[in-house]
């Protein structure tokens, strides 16, 4: 897109001119950089309970956030009215960071040559409410279908459209039009006294095409069921140390919670993450090579460009078990000497850019999957994630399954229930002794949460094995 | 430094008249009942670290949000742009998604003779949040961090220290003639210094207070300490192997039990059959000792407010009561499935039918000190923290990831982490032995020190 047809200059008939007024208020008192950030945010939401459809929304929010770094410092001020008092106002109150002589910004601003990894005109926002709608129906009607002890299907449908224009003093010109959709479902089973859930989704940065053709509503209603009827047979969980299996896609969250968030420049250039001073150290086993990478076509942690302006990268994190990189943005890439890894992300122009993870996942290694079951003599396999925590501070990382089963003498046995998984993000992945050639990505549900803030992102893994690892069920 | 802002002042009755005109519109143009909320919020935070100014941000917002009902069909849109066109859009959108919508006859706003607004002062807003200078408000957060990294050698980093205030004005009004209104101020404090031990490993914990008024807040120097204190008694954190004993929850933590049954009381969850408590009124669900309360009336309260996210007053119900389960939590819709009658805990956000939201909501408060509870256990664990999602609701199978210190002969004994602690909260609520004495509101959710015996501990 080029500056012409943002919908910014179109909509709101914001000018060049005004946009250097803007980022010159900014530096009225001195700064190091100054950014505006416009975001247009369109979005749907549905959901279908009980069959159906008990919510039906549609909202706007536009806005525009600036920015002022001084040093380590930044100033930050919103408006959710694009006036140009409003925005010279915001540009004022940032401004109040700095104490010095004024700066003047770059003249003219150069667009970056980004990636095309989804439709810049999506259907999503002039496809058919009715044929969303139909879509969760579908979901609906496909989740009680599979088994009668189905009793309750709760589906929904998401998407949203944001558009973006971010423009910086140093002369960056970003702009970006993303979308972003997701249909999910969870269900619940009852069989005599025995109830339990099951819960699937996916989507990415996607048409509605995708939820016709790719995954369509059967694939995640019948995931959905399957596991919510094999959790009505399931046995407590054992507790302590054992050997566990994780199933290749979404238990790539281990690989967020364990190492992600602790490389995430912003902690370790503040030395408060138990991955501090670690570059260039080994943090897992030889068979480990992880990477985050912004740029996947249509997933759901993927963008053309992050929230600074900046292309999102193929960042190499870890190469057989050495570390290699932190994940940042301008700041801490300013502040640590380091390359800029297009990580700087925020959840709305209500919100500071930090460094934030896109699609972080561990590249395939040469076992089979068959072969790394038949390995473990007493263990778990973990196929289905909750979700998961972390302390960056001291490491320690639990998430849970809700899916996962006993694997005893080298077979999957009893599916088991209450099964969270806790360990210590610096030395998890150094216990990884196998690694399957099976690599997945999630399906696309993923949000993180940090400092308040959500952002979409994706995880992967291969089926891994974990010599050692803490179960925290109630069997002995 | 200087900045000046538009701040709320007394009743805004531009938006009042935004809220009600955007209702009767709907109305005219064919909807059967129609409700607006209008918010508008003005925010500052301030963050400084080892002592610098990290982050200074200030802003203001205002949105509007529509749900619209053609009989049983409803429909709800939001916008941010309050302009003639924006509203146009809000309107039609709305009645236009209704449309395609399927009927359910138990959707509506609530009846005429249920809604209301309480009368009394709740002592929600004081403007003083706002009074401070720039200056002042940074030295707050940067008194209470220096109470934290002054109080011991080994208290080295910092995650910070922080400043924020806050004050949003609410406005809903429906096509039954209610309009309501209410301010809410708010002020806290926040500090998380980092502690490290001889082997380099780190710890990290935190502490805050917060109040609707800068009179309420507590000295940073009191904040900083304690955020001191609990995190140096993380440091040296071992682990420990699996056993089953009594453990201690903390009052941060037991708030995370209420919270716990606050969604296995919520309405949508029962009417949903997703609940372990559901069915269960008037039956025997929690040890004898266990009163829990959920009061949206209670001056100065983070969980009160006047009326609720449907214009129905707030009120008083007793969830728990010596064991009993006696109520589910609320709102009309829930209330009408169930054959009941709402208890006033509609939350409404700006899109979307309204959820169920908690006013105070508290475990009534015991006779024994903590020190009382921690000195009868011989072998034991005071937990200080969950970590993760590990809670079934349609099940109440519990398993979370734990820190905290070993109790041994009755006293604390040394830091334990890496541990999960895992069992039923059906069995986990009847299993609450003691209740502390120290029922201290942070917020909306408040529990003392609990003990619970029975819970399985995972580690080595």
């Amino acid at each position: 897109m080029t500056q012409n047809q943002s919908l910014f200059f179109q909509k709101f008939g914001i000018t060049p001119n005004e946009l250097q007024r803007y980022l010159a208020e900014a530096l009225s008192a001195g700064g190091d950089y100054a950014d505006l950030y416009f975001e247009y945010l369109t979005s749907t939401s549905i959901s279908v309970d009980e069959s159906i459809v008990k919510t039906a929304s549609q909202g706007i929010s536009a806005g525009c956030g600036v920015r002022v770094l001084a040093g380590e410092r930044t100033g930050y001020a919103y408006t959710d009215d694009l006036s140009p008092e409003k925005i010279m106002r915001a540009a004022r109150t940032a401004a109040l960071i700095a104490r010095g002589p004024a700066k003047t910004p770059l003249e003219g601003f150069k667009e970056n040559i980004r990636h095309q990894l989804y439709p810049v005109a999506s259907p999503l926002a002039e496809a058919d409410i009715a044929a969303k709608l139909a879509l969760v129906m579908r979901t609906d009607r496909a989740a009680r279908a599979y088994d009668p002890r189905i009793v309750q299907v709760r589906a929904g449908y998401f998407d949203e459209m944001r558009q973006i224009l971010v423009i910086g003093s140093d002369g960056t010109f970003a702009s970006d039009v993303q979308p972003l959709a997701r249909l999910s479902l969870s269900c619940i089973a009852k069989s005599g006294e025995s109830s339990s859930r099951g819960a699937a989704g996916g989507g990415g940065r996607v048409g509605l095409d995708f939820f016709l053709t790719e995954k369509t509503p059967e694939h995640f209603a019948h995931d959905a069921a399957r596991q919510a009827i094999i959790q009505l047979d399931a046995r407590e969980a054992p507790a302590g140390e054992m050997e566990v299996v994780l199933g290749p896609g979404w238990p790539g969250i281990l690989l967020h919670e364990a190492i992600g968030h602790g490389l995430e420049a912003d902690f370790n250039r503040k030395g408060t993450s138990a991955f501090s001073g670690m570059l260039g150290k080994r943090v897992a086993s030889d068979k480990c090579t992880v990477v985050d990478n912004g740029t996947l076509p249509s997933h759901r942690g993927s963008i053309n460009v992050d929230d600074e302006g900046s292309p999102t990268q193929n960042t190499m994190l870890i190469e057989k078990g050495i570390l290699k990189a932190y994940l940042s943005d301008k700041l801490s890439a300013k502040l640590m000497g380091m390359p800029d890894t297009g990580n700087g992300r925020r959840e709305s122009y209500e919100h500071i850019p930090m460094p934030r993870m896109t699609n972080t996942y561990m590249l395939a290694g040469d076992d089979s999957p068959e072969d790394i079951i038949r390995s473990v003599k007493r263990g778990v396999y973990a196929v289905n994630f909750g979700g998961g925590q972390v302390d960056i501070t001291n490491g320690k990382f639990v998430f849970s399954a809700s899916e996962a089963y006993m694997i005893e003498n080298g077979q999957v046995t009893a599916p088991l229930k209450n099964c969270t998984l806790i360990g210590n993000g610096p030395d998890a992945l150094t216990r990884v002794s196998m690694v399957g050639n099976d690599l997945q990505l999630d399906e696309g549900v993923g949000t993180c949460g940090k400092e308040g803030q959500s952002v979409p992102v994706g995880v992967g893994i291969p089926t891994l094995k974990l010599d050692r690892m803490t179960v925290g069920g109630t069997a002995r | 430094m200087a900045t000046h802002l538009e701040t709320i002042s007394g009743t805004d009755s531009g938006l009042r008249r935004l809220a009600t005109d955007v209702v009767s519109r709907a109305m005219k143009r064919g909807a059967s009942a129609a409700e607006a909320v209008v918010r508008e919020g003005t925010e500052f935070s301030t963050a400084v670290r080892l002592g610098q100014v990290e982050t200074l941000k200030e802003s203001g917002s205002r949105a509007i949000g529509l749900r619209v009902f053609l009989g049983g069909k409803s429909a709800s849109t939001y916008s941010s742009d309050l302009t003639e066109d924006g509203l146009q859009r809000l309107i039609s959108g709305a009645l236009d998604l209704a449309k395609v919508t399927s009927e359910d006859p138990y959707a509506g706003i609530p009846e005429p003779s249920q809604l209301g607004s309480l009368q009394s002062d709740l002592q929600l807003y004081c403007d003083d949040v706002y009074a401070l200078p720039p200056e002042q408000r940074i030295d707050y957060a940067r008194r209470a961090e220096r109470a934290a990294l002054d109080a011991d050698p080994r208290l080295k980093n910092s995650d910070g220290g922080s400043f924020d205030a806050a004050i949003g004005y609410k406005i809903l009004a429906n096509s039954h003639g209610f309009v309501g209104e209410f301010r809410r101020s708010y002020c806290s404090m926040y500090a998380a210094p980092i502690a490290q031990d001889e082997s380099g490993a780190m710890q990290r914990d935190y502490w805050f207070s917060l109040a609707r008024t800068l009179a309420k807040l507590e000295p940073p120097e009191t904040v900083g300490r304690e955020a001191a204190r609990r995190t140096l008694r993380r440091l040296g954190a071992r682990k420990i192997a699996s056993t089953q004993v009594p453990i201690i929850l903390d009052p941060r933590v037991a708030g995370s039990i209420l919270d716990n049954i606050f969604d296995g009381v919520n309405g949508d969850a029962i009417y949903r059959q997703s609940s372990f408590l559901a069915g269960q009124l008037g039956q025997k669900v929690a040890a004898d000792n266990i009163t829990v309360i959920d009061d949206g009336t209670i001056p100065g309260g983070f969980g009160t407010e006047p009326f609720d996210g449907e214009g129905v007053p707030t009120q008083r119900t007793a969830v728990i009561e010596n064991g009993v389960l006696k109520s589910y939590l609320l709102n009309t819709y829930t209330a009408k499935k169930l054959g009941l009658r709402t208890t006033g805990n509609a939350s409404r956000g700006l899109a979307g039918n309204p959820g169920i939201g908690s006013g105070n909501f508290f475990l009534q408060a015991g006779d024994r000190t903590p020190q009382q509870i921690i000195g009868g256990i011989k072998r034991g664990l005071y937990v200080i923290e969950f970590l993760g999602f590990g809670v079934n609701m349609v099940t109440g199978d519990f398993s979370r990831g734990a820190s905290g210190l070993w109790i041994e002969n009755g006293e604390l004994a040394y830091p334990v982490e890496e541990i999960t602690v895992a069992g039923n909260l059906k069995d986990m609520l009847k299993n609450i032995s003691e209740i502390g004495n120290d029922l201290e509101f942070r917020g909306s959710t408040a529990a003392p020190t609990l003990r619970i015996d029975g819970m399985m501990i995972a580690g080595e």
